[in-house]
């Protein structure tokens, strides 16, 4: 089923997936427009994107969001403003639909800008509320954010055994020297396509600085895979990217991760999903991924120095004893008694404090190892 | 311990040696009566003036205070000039060389010389008491009667003509008119302050036909003295300012010597605002309570009535003939025991017999307060402030003298929003100028709690804030610290009445506070609303092409109604309540009233106010300041023009003003009406009792189903 719907999104034309974004538009519009009239208190319905309407499926395996939606109104002081930007944003979109183009997220931020007339408010305090009123006009009009005709920044970068499709453009994974292939913010089949992959894996580490030592060691050379990276969290065209790869090439995927609750959750959202963008987890989770590591036991097991152990703080610990708690990790023994040891050490560890052992430690022993022995956390 | 065989006579002394020694009988030569008016002469501190600056004060105040307590003992609505003249050219020689009148410009200098005129529109002074009034001590109607004046020993004019004599020479001058057929008096004293007396130096009969008093009676009053002239705390200015806002029902005109913002001088009339006269309070006799043995015992010797029983019933009030029974009976005296054979044993346990005895607090008719109508006028005349609450206490005794106390806090307009609240004290309708911190009234404002009031205070001090508190006391004898009449003492009886005053002024002010903040979130509201439907109309139009006129019109009349429906308050049962009404009702509240005009600068000074937050700074004083200077009152009511409480119409006194209904009392109140209900049109509907919803709607987190 799941793959159904998203076949259905994803395979639609561009005029079709416009259309549809465009009847749902006017659909809200025409709403508001006739409960204005009717002198009544306009409202738009915007599913909530929050833990309590998050479900975990546990067929799937994958977060899923609820039914619950929370209605904006206008006539409300708390969310007036809220009302007038989904309306204004609303709008913006429509102009990119009618002028068949694309914009960044911060792009779009600019175009809703402006002063209130006869006021010194603008309509946006900072681009980090008009993203979320984009979030929420994602999910209450239906539309995956590539349907509003807007993108994300860049953030993600990719080399390996492959050679893929980007636009028209033929680009072989293998030649990329030292900075890799950046991995755009859509990665749909009508802008990327595979061609060749001998790749046996896709290695995701959590960060740049990690992926450059795994590239300079042509680490996917000598272990044949793929080798990705997301700048943390990773941005739904990484993640998007690598459900791709996994369902179409049959790719498992290992991460490689930072020994804290940060690395934890990035580790959820690739294999689950998001709490926030829970409505697209059967587009963007990959719930096979595996967790190689850093473990907490690695202190020990790697002898590593005491130099390497960065204090928990009051936040670090709530938000690991939040993350034990959540639905989808509750059942999970092995990850229980990995959060419990983390908490137990009191400290956190980064990858990169691997590097104290040797400059290759973690490409040359540490990531091996852990893939011979098929030691990983599920 | 020296042995009592060692103590001898004492052996002269060096210096007595040398010097003739004093005698009794050389010393006695020199031993003689001091005249009162001698004593005050080198003890002018004692009487306010201690310095120049004091001394026109206390000269100006004198001569005011007389003139109020004549045209009110006469029933005449006083109308009174005050004008200070600087006087150029020095005719006797001073201390020191005259200043010339380019100083005059500048910040008055001192020793500078002024001719104080006081000029009232009362009944006049009788020829042959003109002397006896201007020129002697203690000479006056007022020491010993309990009634409720301003003045109360008869020293200050005398005292005030004695200083400008001393300081420069000059006689007083007094122009009087007792009657309005007969020709004004006009009289030219000088004191003489070895014998409390003044003598005449020139007398004049103006003709018939003078025009100086058009009232036909008054007074004019001139003192030349050596003083100086300033503005601003503690000056002729404030007290004349003062005394306008403790006395609306008199019209003052006030003449300034020139400063270098009015080379000219200026020239101000303080309007009557009140046409009624003060109730002209009752004279009493003591109360047992209040008096001390000596003066029993004088009353004794000097009383007309032959037994006790009569003594008491006759000379004291609230002792009726039981009363004077049990106290004779408590002593064992009958009560014809005859008051010429009581000794002074007897008198002392009689003085604690009436001391012990249960006698009926004093009668207050002999107290004039000056109310709260009156207080409302004069501090918003005055102040022109945007909230006064006043309170008039229910009459209290201390030391068995009757006293009211009435306070006042004005609130806000353009009182400063950061300096310390003033205290405006008042003894009997005079302002207290001077000697704050000693003053009971003072402490009372200190030591009330203002943070329970939503007032900023430093501990022990006064609240801080655009607000001025009034306290008046209003008593047959006013027990002030010194003579000068600068402060009054500290009696515990005093001060709770002054404290209970100001909570119950308090209480109204915090009301008016939680209101104004409540009104701050309305027009908060209204201006949320306005401001984003322009945008909304636009952005729905450019979606699905609907005409934005027609959106935008639709939009805002829905604002308008769901603004008003907000705005109000609804009580346990459901029921509208509109606090605004409540507060206004209260005959005791002025609320100066809010225009649409208001309500938009709030809501955008509250804007600036939060983006400023956010940037991470706090906000401005300015934008403090106008913040406390928008969000002020909501009525349309005038103090003057409200009728009585109960019959008021509301629709007469606040005509298509719906949006200004916003206040509610407290939070605790707040509630709103269900959100289903607004498709009705107005007028709102009620929701069914006991349902309630909270004004801000929580999001709603509905669980999965």
């Amino acid at each position: 089923m799941a793959k159904n719907t998203t076949q259905s999104k994803t395979s639609r034309s561009v005029t079709q997936r416009d259309a549809h974004t465009m009847k749902q538009l006017v659909g809200m519009a025409d709403a508001v427009a006739r409960t204005s009239l009717a002198y009544r208190d306009p409202s738009v319905e915007v599913p909530a994107r929050t833990l309590a309407n998050t479900t975990f499926n546990k067929k799937r395996r994958t977060l899923e969001m609820g039914k619950a939606a929370q209605t904006r109104n206008l006539f409300n002081v708390g969310q007036a403003k809220k009302f007038m930007q989904t309306m204004l944003l609303g709008s913006g979109v429509k102009s990119l639909i009618d002028a068949g183009k694309t914009l960044s997220l911060r792009g779009m931020y600019y175009k809703g800008l402006h002063t209130i007339p006869g006021t010194k408010e603008k309509t946006f305090a900072d681009q980090d509320e008009s993203d979320t009123i984009l979030e929420d006009l994602e999910v209450s009009l239906g539309s995956l954010r590539e349907e509003l005709h807007l993108f994300a920044k860049k953030a993600g970068t990719m080399v390996g055994n492959i050679t893929i499709i980007d636009s028209g453009d033929e680009i072989d994974c293998r030649r990329m020297g030292s900075g890799g292939y950046a991995i755009p913010s859509i990665c749909e089949p009508d802008v990327i396509q595979f061609k060749k992959c001998d790749a046996k894996f896709i290695l995701h580490v959590e960060k740049n600085t990690v992926w450059s030592r795994f590239n300079e060691d042509k680490f996917w050379q000598k272990h044949n895979c793929i080798l990705t990276e997301g700048g943390g969290q990773p941005p739904r065209g990484v993640r998007r990217l690598l459900r791709r790869m996994h369902d179409e090439l049959k790719l498992p995927v290992y991460c490689l991760l930072d020994c804290d609750p940060w690395g934890h959750y990035i580790y959820s959202v690739m294999k689950q999903g998001s709490i926030n963008l829970a409505f697209e987890s059967e587009r963007l989770a990959i719930p096979d991924a595996k967790f190689l590591g850093i473990r907490a036991i690695d202190y020990d097991r790697c002898d590593l120095s005491d130099d390497v152990q960065i204090a928990l703080t009051e936040n670090d610990i709530n938000r690991a004893k939040q993350i034990a708690a959540y639905p989808w990790f509750t059942d999970k023994k092995e990850w229980q008694r990995e959060i419990d040891a983390m908490l137990k050490n009191g400290f956190k560890m980064e990858v990169e404090s691997l590097i104290t052992k040797d400059i290759s430690y973690v490409t040359e022993v540490y990531v091996p190892e852990r893939l011979k022995a098929k030691d990983w956390l599920d | 311990m020296p042995d009592s065989a060692t103590l001898e006579a004492p052996q002269p002394t060096e210096r007595s040696r040398r010097a003739p020694r004093v005698t009794a009988e050389t010393m006695a030569t020199k031993q003689r009566e001091i005249s009162v008016s001698e004593f005050f002469a080198k003890n002018r501190h004692l009487l306010g003036f201690d310095n120049p600056r004091k001394a026109l004060l206390t000269t100006v105040k004198e001569a005011v205070d007389n003139s109020l307590d004549a045209c009110e003992e006469a029933g005449i609505l006083p109308d009174i000039l005050v004008e200070i003249r600087l006087v150029s050219e020095p005719q006797a020689p001073s201390r020191k060389p005259q200043a010339e009148s380019e100083t005059a410009g500048r910040k008055a200098q001192a020793d500078e010389r002024f001719r104080v005129i006081v000029q009232d529109n009362g009944p006049g002074i009788v020829r042959k008491q003109i002397e006896n009034i201007f020129g002697k001590l203690l000479y006056g109607s007022k020491f010993h009667r309990l009634k409720m004046s301003r003045g109360q020993q008869g020293i200050g004019i005398s005292a005030a003509g004695m200083y400008g004599l001393i300081t420069t020479g000059k006689p007083v001058l007094i122009i009087s008119k007792s009657h309005p057929k007969k020709p004004a008096q006009e009289v030219v004293l000088k004191m003489d302050t070895s014998k409390n007396r003044a003598d005449v130096v020139s007398e004049t009969e103006h003709p018939e036909d003078d025009s100086l008093f058009p009232d036909g009676t008054g007074t004019r009053v001139e003192i030349e003295l050596a003083g100086k002239y300033f503005t601003g705390a503690r000056s002729v200015d404030e007290y004349v300012e003062l005394t306008a806002i403790a006395n609306p029902h008199t019209r003052f005109t006030y003449v300034t010597p020139p400063t270098s913002q009015f080379p000219e001088g200026r020239r101000q009339v303080f309007e009557r605002s009140v046409d009624e006269l003060p109730v002209q309070p009752e004279e009493i006799k003591p109360h047992p309570h209040g008096i001390e043995l000596g003066t029993l015992i004088g009353m004794l010797e000097r009383t007309e009535h032959g037994t006790l029983s009569a003594f008491f019933t006759e000379e004291f009030c609230r002792v009726g003939p039981s009363v004077a029974k049990a106290i004779c009976e408590s002593v064992g005296l009958s009560t014809r025991y005859s008051t010429k054979k009581v000794s002074h044993g007897e008198a002392e346990k009689l003085y604690k017999a009436l001391q012990e005895a249960k006698v009926m607090a004093p009668p207050t008719n002999c107290l004039s307060p000056i109310g709260v109508k009156t207080m409302l006028k004069g501090l918003e005349r005055g102040l022109k402030p945007n909230f006064i609450a006043v309170s008039s206490r229910p009459p209290a005794v201390y030391r068995g003298r009757p006293f009211i106390i009435e306070a006042g806090i004005a609130f806000g307009g353009d009182l400063p929003a950061e300096e310390p609240a003033q205290v405006f004290r008042f003894a009997n309708r005079v302002p207290l100028l001077y000697q704050q911190s000693a003053c009971s009234s003072f402490k009372a404002v200190s030591e009330t709690n203002w943070k329970n009031y939503g007032m900023q205070q430093p501990k022990g001090s006064l609240p801080v804030g655009p607000m001025v508190v009034m306290l008046h006391m209003a008593s047959v004898w006013v027990p002030f610290t010194s003579e000068s009449k600068e402060a009054i003492a500290d009696y515990d009886e005093i001060r709770e009445e002054m404290e209970l005053a100001l909570k119950d002024c308090g209480r109204k002010l915090k009301t008016y506070l939680n209101r104004r903040d409540r009104m701050k979130a309305a027009g908060e509201r209204r201006s949320i609303f306005l401001r984003y439907i322009g945008e909304i109309a636009k952005a729905v139009s450019e979606i699905n092409g609907q005409d934005a006129q027609a959106l935008y019109d639709a939009l805002m009349k829905t604002a308008q109604r769901k603004t008003l429906e907000m705005d109000q308050t609804l009580d346990e049962e459901g029921k509208v309540i509109n606090a605004a009404e409540k507060l206004e009702a209260d005959e005791a509240v002025y609320v100066k009233p809010l225009d649409e005009h208001d309500l938009i600068a709030i809501a955008e000074e509250k804007e600036a106010a939060r983006q400023g937050a956010k940037a991470g700074g706090q906000p401005t004083a300015a934008v403090k300041s106008s913040l406390l200077a928008a969000g002020q009152g909501i009525s349309s009511r005038e103090p003057s023009a409200a009728p009585p409480p109960g019959k008021r119409k509301r629709k007469a006194t606040r005509p298509e003003r719906a949006e200004e209904r916003k206040p509610r009392p407290s939070a605790k109140s707040e509630r709103q009406r269900p959100p289903s209900l607004f498709e009705n049109l107005p007028p709102p509907p009620k929701p069914a009792p006991g349902k309630h919803v909270v004004l801000v709607r929580k999001k709603v987190k509905k669980k999965p189903t």
